[in-house]
């Protein structure tokens, strides 16, 4: 084991350059919560009666392949049927199929039993980012991609790479520990699977279905997990970031995110400066339309249109309002009305305008959002 | 009308020249022909898709391909090796060796033959046509995986998807037509004395698998038209925004799906269980219970389609029922491999190539099939659906497994095919190659599968390196050590050591009684058999 081990770094080391290399594993990790052990446990079980059912059936192979070969002078036997050898080589399988049967049952019956959770989150997948809704609290959140350099991601090879590569995100869904929170899964576009290996839940997110699923998690820490199901084109590039708090840490967090939710109302109100707009709508656009749109503003031939320069971007500003808000229905530019506050929008749309050398000189403020809704 | 015929009868090996003989034919060699070398074509250039993805895995970081081309790449690979590969291949075989095998002059229904055949190129000329035009420049080729789950492929499928759905619907016609066919040949043909119970296994896996295909292809069809509906005449069959279900086309789609992974395996058992009684110099081991055992799985592969699903949210009495009816299928499963064990223990065994291939089959199908078992618990495929460890376990059933029987299968009869003997050496380096690289290539994929990575994406973090470094070395090893195999082919075709009309020592069956090369009409005369 150590050996392989050994090989295996030895060849990752010849072949990954740059990069440090994360401590990676052969094995389903046992996870944190009730079931991910349960399924870990199973996972174990059946893996090793695999494997003792292998070596026997391997070992009979492989003691003939050696033993009963012409080579060898073997001559071959004449029988071809023994029905109590069959009947046993159904039924034992079946009794051992039983045997994995009950305790399966048991995890899979705990796992779909969502009553009595403390709290619930509602967990919709978009195209290509994460977004939590606190229900009751008034708490609701993206969560993007951040590996350093993430709207060059799908673009530029060398950026940089270090453990949390294409694991870390903007805004963490945080939850208290020791806590069961139901998880309600949906989605706004196509289906995406949240998925924390960590907890042992994968969930479809679907659109026009909510379903449910739950965790418990007993110790604070930060859990890792991606998108599970192929969702287009930046599948690999959706991950997701959970953060276990202690219950008064918990606590805290909340009331802070009332305080920021509250701030960026009264930022909304306020008349922005042009350079404000300007460096914040920058952040929004690397987060929310560079993926598409890419950084340098020239979209991807055919697929995804180039706003440099674009009649919209440079022309008609309620046009252009009217597409980043309303989206353009039937295709991938979706509508970001719901999705953004005033103050994001109109950063955005005024960035639009004035980047790439689009220099119109034009100036959105979130008032002019707010009367176009 | 007769004398015309009998006339015809008196010169049987007269074949029509020129391009002619292969664009009209109706004979089922000619045809077989054609398909195996319409799979080698594509199996080629899936492969070549393969390496391309494997090549862009082989670092973290994106070097070669946009993610939007590896999804492409994905997607058609998926796609070609399933329909353009495996399935042609075998139809092949088919069309080669059941009428051989039975004792009949030809295929039953002969113009079907040939326009079953000529549908395919049709149907991926324009598959790949999209990728041309994508690599032009001109849109993207179908880029939502070889599942194609709506609404990916629907609201939010590229233009090319139209060409795409077109294309199915020609390969499912060509599909249906081809089982028909085998079926009219297998129930009217048959020599005089050949009961069913008579019937070669390769034959019997044949006849059932045509049954999966007219039961299972018209579900296909139907599901790639209510896209085509959904997406051009504005219905909402898969549109939750107008009242659809888009897990509707997860179970439409799998109710075809999971047959479909049997309608490329049990042909796959038929080939096994000609070979393995052959170079083992014994009589096939239960024969019957063989025979129930294919049709046993054949009727369960219709009731186990939603474990392809576990994590859409189905009700728990649905996955309980979906977990135990797919633990089921391991028992007919263990008893085929069981049968070959036994048929192999204490026979007089010699390892040419297509016994090495048949054995190798018989090993990793089995770790392929064990994994399987795993992925059947329901609470532990929560963590398994969607990653690598499913990548590894169709693999080794598809790759190892039914790749392996075809490549076994050609090596077995392509000295009766061609009247030649193939190059010994070549067959065992080609057959050592391909299971060491295609063990590098998939094995560390349980791994990494198991360690956390989604399947279907381009890049990976870091703790994922080591291991898909491997994968990408052993895919280098296995793609490259097919070309040894082509011109091996080639190379037979073209002259070697004559064979004789036994070919192997311990070969039974009426196929081993006619003349090598097989004449152009199997059996002008139907044999007797006793
Ligand atoms: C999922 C990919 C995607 C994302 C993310 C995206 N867009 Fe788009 N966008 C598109 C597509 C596709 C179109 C073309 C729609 C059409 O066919 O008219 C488009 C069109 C546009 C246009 C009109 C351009 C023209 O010349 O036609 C503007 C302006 C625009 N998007 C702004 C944005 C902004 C602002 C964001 C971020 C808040 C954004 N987009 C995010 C895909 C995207
Ligand atoms: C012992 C027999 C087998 C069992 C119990 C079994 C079980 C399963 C299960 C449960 C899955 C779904 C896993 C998931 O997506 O989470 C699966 C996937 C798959 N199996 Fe098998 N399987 C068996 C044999 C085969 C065979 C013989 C083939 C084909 C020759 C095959 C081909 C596939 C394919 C292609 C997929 C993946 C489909 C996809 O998502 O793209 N399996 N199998
Ligand atoms: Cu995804
Ligand atoms: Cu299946």
């Amino acid at each position: 084991m150590r050996a392989a081990k050994h090989v295996a770094g030895l060849l990752g080391l010849m072949f990954t350059s740059e990069q440090a290399l994360a401590a990676y594993q052969m094995n389903l990790p046992p996870g944190v919560t009730s079931f991910s052990q349960g399924a870990y446990d199973i996972h174990t079980m059946v893996m090793w009666i695999c494997v003792v059912i292998g070596a026997i059936v391997f070992g009979a192979m492989i003691y003939s392949i050696i033993y009963h070969r012409k080579s060898k002078g073997a001559v071959s036997a004449e029988f071809h049927d023994n029905t109590a050898i069959e009947i046993i080589w159904t039924v034992i399988p079946f009794l051992i199929l039983i045997a994995m049967a009950i305790p399966a049952t048991k995890v899979l019956l705990a796992m779909e039993d969502t009553s009595n959770s403390d709290m619930s989150i509602k967990v919709t997948g978009y195209q290509w980012k994460w977004h939590y809704d606190y229900l009751g609290e008034d708490i609701s959140f993206f969560s993007n991609i951040s590996t350093p350099d993430a709207a060059n991601l799908s673009t530029n090879a060398s950026v940089k790479k270090d453990d949390t590569y294409l694991l870390d995100v903007d805004n963490r869904l945080v939850i208290p520990e020791d806590t069961k929170v139901r998880l309600l899964f949906t989605s706004n576009d196509v289906i995406h699977a949240w998925w924390v290996q960590a907890f042992g839940v994968k969930k479809d997110a679907i659109p026009g279905f909510i379903n449910e699923s739950w965790v418990n998690v007993p110790d604070p820490g930060v859990y890792r997990g991606k998108c599970a199901e192929l969702c287009g084109k930046n599948h690999g590039f959706m991950p997701i970031v959970v953060e276990v708090k202690t219950k008064e840490d918990y606590a805290a967090w909340v009331s802070g995110q009332k305080t920021a939710a509250a701030e960026a109302a009264a930022s909304a109100e306020k008349t922005w400066t042009r350079a404000d707009l300007m460096s914040h709508g920058e952040k929004v656009y690397a987060t929310a339309c560079g993926a598409c749109h890419q950084a340098n503003g020239e979209g991807l031939p055919n697929v995804f249109p180039g706003l440099k320069g674009s009649a919209i971007a440079t022309g008609d500003i309620a046009k252009h309002i009217d597409v980043v808000v309303n989206g353009v229905s039937g295709t991938a530019m979706a509508a970001y009305g719901p999705q953004m506050n005033d103050a994001d929008l109109a950063a955005v749309i005024t960035y639009e305008r004035n980047a790439w050398g689009n220099d119109t000189g034009d100036v959105v403020q979130p008032s002019d959002i707010k009367a176009a809704r | 009308m007769s004398a015309v015929i009998e006339e015809h009868h008196d010169h049987h090996d007269h074949k029509p020249s020129g391009i002619g003989r292969w664009l009209f034919s109706t004979n089922h060699k000619d045809i077989g022909t054609m398909y195996l070398w319409f799979s080698f074509i594509m199996f080629f250039v899936g492969g070549a898709m393969a390496l391309v993805i494997r090549a862009e895995l082989f670092q973290p970081g994106l070097q070669l391909v946009e993610p939007e081309f590896f999804n492409q790449m994905t997607t058609l690979h998926g796609l070609i090796m399933v329909f353009g590969v495996i399935m042609p291949g075998f139809v092949g075989l088919a069309n080669w060796m059941v009428p051989m095998m039975i004792g009949a002059p030809d295929m039953a229904l002969p113009r079907m033959n040939n326009w079953s055949f000529w549908l395919l190129p049709g149907a991926f000329g324009m598959l790949i046509a999209s990728l041309i035009m994508s690599l032009m420049g001109m849109g993207s080729a179908p880029n939502f995986g070889w599942t194609f789950y709506a609404p990916l492929s629907t609201t939010y499928g590229p233009a090319s998807t139209d060409y795409f759905i077109f294309s199915v619907h020609l390969m499912g016609i060509s599909s249906i037509m081809g089982a028909i066919n085998i079926i009219a040949t297998i129930m009217n043909m048959r020599a005089p004395g050949m009961s069913y119970m008579k019937m070669p296994i390769f034959v019997w896996t044949w006849f059932i698998t045509a049954y999966l295909l007219i039961a299972v292809m018209p579900v296909l069809a139907g599901v790639v038209t209510m896209m085509l509906m959904d997406r051009n005449f504005g219905t909402s069959f898969f549109n939750a925004a107008g009242g659809g279900d888009p897990v509707l086309f997860q179970h439409v789609f799998w109710f075809f799906g999971h047959p479909e992974v049997y309608i490329m395996i049990l042909p796959a058992f038929g080939v096994v269980s000609q070979i393995v009684p052959t170079f083992a110099r014994k009589k096939i081991f239960g024969y019957s219970s063989m025979v129930y055992a294919t049709a046993s799985i054949a009727f369960l592969s219709f009731i186990v389609w939603a474990h392809h699903m576990f994590t859409t949210g189905m009700p728990v009495a649905g996955e309980l029922f979906f977990m135990y009816a797919t633990m089921l299928i391991a028992i007919p499963t263990g008893v085929k491999v069981f049968n070959w064990v036994s048929t192999m223990w204490r026979g007089s065994m010699t390892f040419e190539t297509p016994m090495l291939f048949a054995i190798g089959f018989i090993f990793l199908f089995t770790i392929g099939g064990f994994t399987g078992l795993m992925m059947c618990i329901a609470p532990a495929d929560f963590q398994y659906h969607d990653t690598y460890f499913i990548v590894a376990h169709f693999h080794y059933v598809l790759a190892t497994g039914a790749a392996f029987s075809i490549m076994a299968a050609v090596y077995f009869w392509i000295p009766k095919w061609t009247g030649n003997m193939y190059d010994e050496k070549l067959g065992k380096l080609h057959f050592w190659l391909t299971a060491i690289g295609g063990n590098i290539l998939f094995f560390p994929m349980h791994f990494v599968g198991l360690a956390g990575m989604p399947r279907r994406i381009p890049d990976y973090s870091l703790q994922f390196a080591e291991f898909n470094a491997m994968a990408t070395v052993g895919a280098f090893i296995f793609g490259f050590s097919q070309l040894i195999f082509l011109y091996n082919v080639i190379k037979t075709i073209r002259g070697g050591e004559k064979a004789t009309d036994q070919v192997w020592e311990g070969a039974d069956g009426l196929e081993w009684t006619l003349p090598s090369p097989a004449p152009f009409h199997s059996f002008t005369t139907p044999p007797t058999v006793k």
